[in-house]
């Protein structure tokens, strides 16, 4: 049974010209205890998938149909109120920018012990402070009892970043969004954060949804992946399979333009052109006026996800390309 | 032949609380016509290192020369003569153009600054410039916010080179950029590099283009140099364990290889108060009694290939790398998109 099923998403913003949309129909499963990276570039819909599903996109954004089923139940169909008793009890996040999500003002103790208060007023003020020093310890945070009474500014980037996934884990959430948690850090200490957040998933069984654009830490944490272009999910497989057999020719670019520490290249293979903005995409398959392999086939209309081997699905009337 | 020296430079800031040691006592050379990267997390002094290269921050110790010329002392009028031979890219394409000017006007202004032309050989050279970096005659009068982040670097480029400059210090050129435009800079990096001869001091922290675009490579911790060598022995035998631990953090594109990841515990230590002894001794497995003692000197280990490491010699061989590449089906894939595209083209 999966913990998290997203069905037909669709997420518009609202300017003057008209409803302009980020993610078109997407959709997802995920079950307990995994991990489901959605990667993508600039531009793809992954932030806006994300917020979506906390129901967290502010002013003009707004989810336009689709359901977001977490244990069986709508989140799109709950009343505010409800939404809210849901945020950190059963579907947390944790940002990019650990600076910008803390408040600097407020030691990191009592950021974790508001987070928990929030969901559990009958917790003494002891009892608050113990739990709030244990979750610090959680994410392995050296002298705890001493770093909750610090403010944000005297941790380094990779301790406000085990602060917020502290804080998202307080009050022991069955899904975490994370939202390129590690973009922002250093790769000694991006390493370190990635096996945090996969010893806490062995220990708790919670599902883990990672935003990112980074095809190493898909590699390294993902058990599916669900590749995204243009607000559509373009080839969803397991990361094995997926890196494996590459199948739709977007995945394709993507995994030739990374340059490897193994493989030396003249010239590093690329994806001409940029993506296009929402206002902008074609009528047919939007990465067609990039494609090394379109044709006016590829003009008609967006091609659906279609399953080419068990648990393998590609949108792309072509693949797999090998002719 | 040498262009840039860099000779003992160091660069101290007064901070409340003490001073911050942001680069103490680096030295490197830069030829002609190669690339040179210093690599290094947040806070290891690379890009202070770059400016001081560049004299945009004044040295509190050190010399650097410029084309065999002293250019620590010099004069407004020494200084502008260099400035136009050496210039910088910056990492966010965003808040390095101004808004306010147009393309032209942009391209047009190191031009202006150093009295090159007239108006019309400025605006052919402008011309020129955008389609050295795969832009169209058109751009010319538009403002930044008309263009993408991979564009912007674009004309960051075009900026550059505008001058005729023979060293550009690239200051985390694409970090900010998506993987796909990421590839496009760095091979226009290389293309104009091959075209001009143009010497690059590349500040990077991506150790995978790191290897893609340099010659000779500098590992930074905490203001100094701790391992510098040409690219294939740097990454073939390492021998300082910070480089080690660097490139063992990288996360690869290969499921097969997951779990293996092994970073060095805690976070690099605060440049105020650096650790007595070699400054990555806490964090580092094969630190012994003298490391938190003696401060290691950066010595030549093997010809060209120095290291600060009282154990350099001593470490144990590298374990057999990752395979880093695509799989086989990846490959030929990649291979046939490439060769489709070439033909449409």
């Amino acid at each position: 049974m999966s913990l998290l099923q997203v069905e037909n998403l669709r997420t518009v913003f609202d300017t003057r010209q008209g409803a302009v949309v980020a993610v078109d129909g997407v959709d997802l499963s995920l079950a307990a205890g995994r991990t489901l990276a959605v990667v993508g570039e600039s531009g793809c819909g992954k932030s806006a998938l994300a917020l979506s599903l906390m129901r967290l996109l502010a002013h003009p954004g707004r989810v336009a149909g689709g359901r977001v089923l977490l244990e069986d139940e709508d989140l799109l169909a709950l009343s505010p109120a409800k939404m809210r008793a849901r945020r950190g009890s059963r579907v947390a996040m944790v940002f990019q920018e650990p600076m910008t999500s803390l408040n600097p003002v407020h030691t990191v103790g009592a950021q974790i012990m508001e987070a928990m208060r929030a969901h559990d007023r009958s917790l003494s003020k002891s009892d608050l402070r113990d739990a709030a020093i244990s979750a610090l310890a959680r994410v392995r945070i050296p002298s705890p009892e001493r770093r909750f009474d610090d403010h944000p500014h005297r941790l380094s980037g990779g301790m406000r970043q085990r602060v917020m996934i502290a804080m998202a884990l307080a009050c022991q959430p069955r899904l975490l969004i994370a939202d390129e948690p590690t973009t922002a850090l250093d790769v000694t200490v991006q390493a370190q954060i990635l096996d945090l957040l996969r010893d806490i998933q062995a220990e708790t069984g919670m599902g883990l949804l990672l935003i990112t654009h980074d095809l190493g830490v898909v590699a390294e944490t993902a058990d599916e992946v669900a590749v995204m272009y243009a607000g559509r999910v373009v080839e969803r497989a397991s990361a094995t399979d997926l890196f494996a057999d590459p199948q739709h020719p977007y995945t394709i670019g993507l995994l030739g333009s990374i340059p490897r520490m193994d493989l030396e290249t003249p010239r590093l293979p690329t994806i001409e052109g940029s993506v296009p903005p929402p206002f902008a995409w074609p009528p047919g398959c939007r990465f067609a006026p990039r494609c090394a392999f379109a044709d006016a086939a590829c003009e008609v209309a967006p091609p659906p996800l279609a399953m080419l081997a068990p648990g393998h699905e590609v949108a792309c009337i072509y693949a797999p390309v090998d002719a | 032949m040498t262009i840039l020296e860099v000779t003992d430079i160091a660069r101290h800031f007064r901070v409340s609380g003490g001073v911050v040691r942001a680069v103490d006592g680096v030295s490197f050379q830069l030829a002609r016509g190669e690339t040179l990267a210093l690599v290094g997390e947040s806070g290891c002094g690379k890009s202070t290192t770059a400016r001081l290269a560049l004299r945009l921050i004044e040295p509190s110790a050190g010399s650097l020369r410029f084309d065999g010329v002293d250019m620590t002392q010099a004069g407004t009028k020494a200084m502008r003569a260099m400035r136009r031979r050496a210039q910088i890219v910056f990492q966010d394409p965003y808040a390095s153009l101004n808004p306010r000017h147009t393309i032209a006007e942009t391209l047009e202004e190191p031009l202006l600054v150093h009295g090159i032309g007239d108006a019309a050989s400025r605006r052919a050279r402008v011309e020129e410039l955008l389609s050295l970096v795969g832009l169209a005659p058109f751009h010319a009068a538009r403002f930044p916010h008309e263009f993408s982040g991979g564009q912007r670097q674009r004309i960051g480029i075009a900026r550059a080179l505008s001058a005729g400059p023979d060293v550009v210090v690239c200051d985390e050129p694409v970090s900010a950029l998506d993987v796909s435009i990421q590839a496009q800079v760095v091979n226009l990096l290389k293309d104009l590099q091959s075209r001009f001869g143009l010497a690059y001091l590349f500040i990077a922290h991506d150790l995978a283009v790191v290897r893609h675009m340099a010659d000779r490579v500098a590992v930074m911790y905490l203001g100094r140099i701790v391992e510098q060598a040409d690219k294939r022995s740097l990454f073939a035998n390492p021998r300082h364990p910070y480089t080690r631990a660097l490139l063992a953090a990288i996360p690869r594109p290969d499921p097969a290889g997951r779990g293996r990841l092994s970073p060095p515990p805690g976070d690099p230590p605060s440049p105020i108060n650096p650790p007595p002894g070699c400054p990555f001794h806490p964090r580092c497995g094969f630190a012994v009694a003298r490391c938190a003692v003696d401060v290691p000197p950066l010595r030549e280990i093997a010809p060209g290939h120095v290291a600060a490491c009282h154990l350099a010699e001593a470490l144990p061989a590298l374990p057999p790398s990752m395979d880093d590449r695509p799989s086989p089906v990846a490959m030929r894939r990649i291979a046939l998109a490439a060769a489709r595209m070439a033909a449409r083209v």
